[in-house]
């Protein structure tokens, strides 16, 4: 069974996170990332 | 005595880390990127307000969607984060990003290392897992303001690297706002400062003992495609590996740990070409102790 895991594991885990960034993407968030990332964060820089 | 080489992950962290911040009309004016390019995260710590960044840092991604006035589950971003670890595991804290450069530059000083004791090390190393779940994943959801909107308390409170590649470069080429920097900035200064002199005694400090991003690497390190075999046949139990490795990993013991960052060390250093990585099973590169010595 742990054999049977270590093998697979890691195209389920895998096909998981690119199913779950695509999806993230359909529903706007990389313009939430965008709209952070394109302004200057004062909060990282020490100001805000 | 042997020649100094530039190696090859050398370069390629120098390199990566100039692509990613390659905006250079950014350092002159002091307003950073606003193109298409920020849509998408790099793999590694890069702060989105480096004048030169072109990318979005993931952390600071992850909080901004989890911390949104809406807040909603980061899968774009988790769901990019997990697709790098489970391929590769921590190789993008050994070759991808800026900031394990510098740490691992301010570690040739010639200074006098310190070794933290063995157990004060292994309560430490949890540390970066308090950051990521707290700081990174929990904070932004719960602690809002009165209209409902959060910060990236990571940024804010811990990162350095927002310091070194956002603060201190925009201050210095924006005049208006340096009367802004109060507290916080003084705050921020004194962790940049903290962990540049600790990363001259101790090797990758930040790495070791803050970096939510490492931690999350390092939950898919013990399964991912990118791992570290031993020929048990070959090896002959020198020793030479533990010793080359300066995350105080014994590649023997636990050649796929958590706390590998796959510079590949201790591969080059094993006399007996004893240990290999591979990627889905396929042998990748295998090296004996090379008597060139690498920068």
């Amino acid at each position: 069974m742990r054999k049977f895991l270590q093998k697979y594991l890691k195209y389920v885990v895998l096909a998981a996170a690119l199913a779950a960034c695509l999806y993230g993407a359909s529903r706007g968030e990389m313009n939430t990332v965008y709209h952070k990332a394109a302004a200057i964060c004062m909060e990282c820089i020490g100001i805000g | 005595m042997g020649k100094k080489k530039l190696s090859t992950r050398r370069a390629v962290q120098a390199l990566w880390g100039i692509a990613q911040n390659a905006y250079l009309p950014g350092f002159v004016t002091g307003q950073i990127y606003e193109g298409p390019l920020k849509h998408f995260c790099v793999p590694g710590m890069n702060c989105y307000s480096c004048p030169g960044a072109l990318g979005a840092c993931p952390i600071g991604s992850m909080q901004a969607v989890l911390g949104a006035r809406r807040p909603k589950f980061a899968f774009y971003v988790v769901g990019f984060l997990a697709a790098l670890g489970v391929l590769l595991g921590r190789f993008v804290c050994g070759w991808l990003c800026l900031f394990g450069l510098i740490q691992e530059l301010l570690y040739k000083i010639p200074v006098r290392k310190l070794a933290v004791p063995a157990k004060a090390d292994k309560a430490l190393r949890y540390l970066k897992y308090v950051f990521l779940f707290l700081f990174v994943l929990l904070f932004p959801v719960i602690l809002r303001d009165e209209y409902n909107v959060s910060f990236p308390y990571f940024c804010k409170w811990v990162c350095p690297v927002g310091m070194l590649e956002g603060g201190i470069p925009l201050l210095i080429l924006n005049k208006a706002m340096r009367p802004a920097a109060h507290f916080l900035y003084a705050w921020k200064f004194a962790i940049l400062l903290l962990l540049l002199v600790l990363s001259a005694l101790i090797h990758r400090p930040f790495c070791k003992y803050v970096c939510p991003l490492g931690a999350f690497y390092a939950l898919f390190q013990k399964f991912s495609f990118l791992r570290m075999e031993v020929d048990a046949d070959a090896c002959v139990r020198c020793g030479a590996c533990a010793k080359a490795c300066n995350m105080q990993v014994d590649p023997l013991r636990e050649p796929n740990s958590a706390e590998c960052i796959r510079c590949g060390e201790c591969v080059s250093s094993c006399p007996k070409g004893a240990l290999r990585f591979t990627f889905a099973g396929g042998e990748l590169h295998r090296t004996g102790a090379k008597s060139a010595k690498k920068v």
